[in-house]
């Protein structure tokens, strides 16, 4: 099951790969939107950076046990 | 031709006559026929300037009708119904009169024309909601209801303040465009910034919102910091300060949920997130930013109720809130239902495409984009990441699945929530998909004329790139994402914290000084009461000490008072007055 929805991930992020060559978007306002697949890169290495940030952010400092306040 | 009245008038009615019923059906009927008739009162209000009336040398307007105050008003009616659909099973009536009052009075604001209804109606909007948070009844609930009632006051003073030097600078109390270098626009932008959620003035609402009954949470999610956009939106746009408070605050929000645990709290950091993205539409100013900021509160409030409505369902349930206490369950098996919908706000949230999300969110970025601001976009952007790794992925996936430890305990009788919690999910998410597939609908009631195409293909797959790839960084860190017992530190520990040490001051220092000198004084205050009871004592205390005798004071002072002992013979006071009536007499004939 866990398998078959890996395939159906990477299958997905390959079609839309090539469909960001297929509809380039006209009207870029920065550099970046020329890029067809920046979104692809951004939303990656975005995702990560807010998971490890945060996280890092969280134990370093934030979190603390939940009677803090009691 | 039907009569129109004040929005206002209607809910405040509406709660007075649920006051005065007694007949459960019929305090149903009427919290849901006060948002059909206020509907159907919208429907019939042409754009105009209603209900103007004369105080003291200033005139107050309470129906400034126009495109901006329709936009909202529809929502907040439109949600008001849903809200009540949600509730109407609860029988503390209570519950229902302050949420009528509470939407009428934000229904007040939108239409108020000047400074002084809309501070009346702002400050009833703080009172009316806090009861929807003490109707929970736990200390949490209450301590929660103190804070948020109080933070809300204290911005409600800056924004009177701001109002009053306002009103003695320009004489004016209309409620226009400020101009942001004065300082009374400071003092009112503080206040409705407060009201907006925007950091560091923020912690009222994530420490509230998860605070709240089940039902109340849904309205609460809609007015307070959609009514402080549309002030915002109404007086304050273009104010380069809130470009940058915005895209900070759609930041902000995403970092904290990710440490949530507390199911409710981790949405209400999304809250200020999306309330992120409106505000720094007001600061972008265009006129598609402010349209982009409309559009996006609109659909907020109609997915967030869905994904406020859908944890409150799991909440009212299972009785649990907690990431840690749900996670491994399988909840899914038992209510599916309640998935899907819930599912259907989280797509709008993510701004997947054929959501309403997507056609309002986009619209804010690409005014960014428009007006040349790079690092708003890629922050907003980034913003969008977030928003579907936690609303779409971590928070549906802990709830309904969650990675299982083995030490997961049974939760007995779950099942879908009660009829009318899923009709009212059910309204709500159809209206999320109806505006995304149909977005003209919304587009048409906006403030101006709209020149965005949501569905061009570019911007399709690019969301698709990103939302997808969002999934797969989320797959690779999913064991990482699962709840954590612990509560996160916010703004709110500096006024926590100073409360504290203002009942430290006065409890341990001033109280600690008080009991100190009491007893250390306390036998001296004993002995001075006992001796004020007679005094003679104290005659003969001074005359022990002049003898040298050595008598322990306590002996004599504890000694009864006996009238006897300190009594004379007559025959002294006689002598005494014979020689004082000689004396004078001597005294009278020499003088004469």
């Amino acid at each position: 099951m866990v398998k078959k929805l890996k395939g159906i991930l990477y299958i997905s992020i390959a079609v839309v790969c090539i469909l960001g060559f297929v509809f380039p978007n006209k009207h870029p306002h920065f550099w970046w939107q020329k890029i067809p697949v920046f979104d692809v890169v951004y939303g990656f290495i975005g995702c990560i950076v807010i998971v490890l940030v945060s996280k890092w952010l969280g134990h370093a400092w934030l979190m603390k046990k939940e009677d803090y306040y009691d | 031709m039907i009569n129109i009245v004040p929005p206002v008038l209607i809910y405040f009615a509406g709660a007075l006559l649920i006051l005065l019923l007694r007949k459960r059906i019929l305090i149903q009927a009427i919290a849901l026929l006060v948002p059909v008739i206020a509907f159907v009162n919208l429907l019939n209000m042409p754009h105009a300037v209603y209900w103007t009336c004369q105080f003291l040398d200033y005139e107050l307007i309470l129906g400034r009708v126009d495109k901006l105050s329709m936009v909202f008003a529809y929502v907040f009616v439109i949600m008001s119904f849903i809200g009540m659909v949600y509730a109407i099973h609860i029988k503390e009536y209570g519950q229902h009169v302050a949420a009528l009052f509470y939407v009428g009075s934000t229904l007040g604001v939108v239409f108020a024309g000047d400074l002084f209804t809309l501070f009346v109606f702002w400050e009833i909007m703080a009172i009316a909601s806090v009861f929807l948070v003490w109707y929970r009844k736990t200390k949490a609930s209450l301590d929660a209801g103190f804070r948020y009632v109080l933070v809300h006051l204290f911005g409600g003073c800056m924004l009177l303040a701001g109002i009053i030097i306002h009103v003695v600078t320009t004489g004016s109390i209309a409620f226009e465009l400020f101009d942001f270098g004065t300082v009374a626009a400071k003092f009112i932008l503080f206040g409705f910034i407060l009201n907006a959620a925007v950091p560091p003035l923020h912690a009222w609402l994530s420490d509230a919102y998860p605070a709240a009954t089940i039902t109340g949470a849904v309205f609460m999610t809609a007015f307070t910091t959609k009514s402080a956009v549309y002030v915002l939106l109404r007086s304050f746009p273009g104010v380069e300060l809130l470009v940058w408070l915005g895209a900070i605050m759609a930041l902000y929000g995403v970092v904290y949920a990710v440490l949530e645990n507390d199911i409710r709290r981790l949405l209400a950091y999304h809250i200020i997130s999306q309330v992120g993205y409106m505000v720094c539409g007001v600061g972008l100013g265009s006129e598609m930013a402010i349209n982009g900021a409309s559009a996006h509160a609109f659909c907020h409030i109609l997915y967030k109720s869905v994904l406020f409505m859908g944890m409150g369902a799991v909440i009212h349930v299972t009785g649990r809130e907690k990431m840690t206490d749900l996670q491994g369950r399988d909840l899914y098996k038992k209510m599916p239902i309640t998935l899907v919908l819930y599912m259907v706000g989280a797509f709008s949230i993510s701004a997947v495409p054929l959501f309403n999300g997507f056609v309002s969110k986009t619209m804010i970025g690409a005014a960014a984009g428009l007006l040349q601001r790079p690092s708003i976009e890629l922050m907003l952007h980034l913003a969008s990441i977030g928003t579907f790794l936690h609303t779409g992925l971590k928070l549906p996936w802990g709830v309904w699945f969650g990675l299982k430890k083995g030490d997961e305990d049974e939760i007995e009788d779950v099942k879908e929530p009660p009829f009318n919690m899923l009709l009212a999910m059910g309204i709500a998410a159809f209206l999320c998909i109806f505006t995304g597939v149909y977005p003209k609908v919304l587009y048409d009631i906006l403030p101006y004329p709209v020149h965005y195409h949501p569905y061009a293909a570019s911007h399709v797959v690019g969301m698709i790139q990103l939302l997808l790839l969002t999934l797969a960084a989320f797959w690779i860190y999913i064991d990482k994402l699962g709840g954590e017992a612990t509560v996160s530190l916010d703004t709110d520990w500096f006024y926590r914290m100073f409360g504290r040490g203002c009942l430290w001051f006065c409890n341990r220092l001033l109280n600690g000084i008080r009991s100190g000198v009491q007893g250390s004084l306390s036998s001296e205050v004993i002995s001075v009461g006992k001796i004020s009871k007679n005094p003679y004592v104290f005659l003969e205390m001074v005359i022990n000490s002049i003898q040298g005798k050595k008598v322990l004071y306590q002996n004599i002072i504890n000694r009864p008072y006996n009238e006897n002992s300190y009594r004379i013979q007559i025959g002294i006071g006689a002598c005494a007055a014979i020689i004082f009536l000689f004396f004078l007499g001597i005294f009278y004939i020499k003088a004469g």
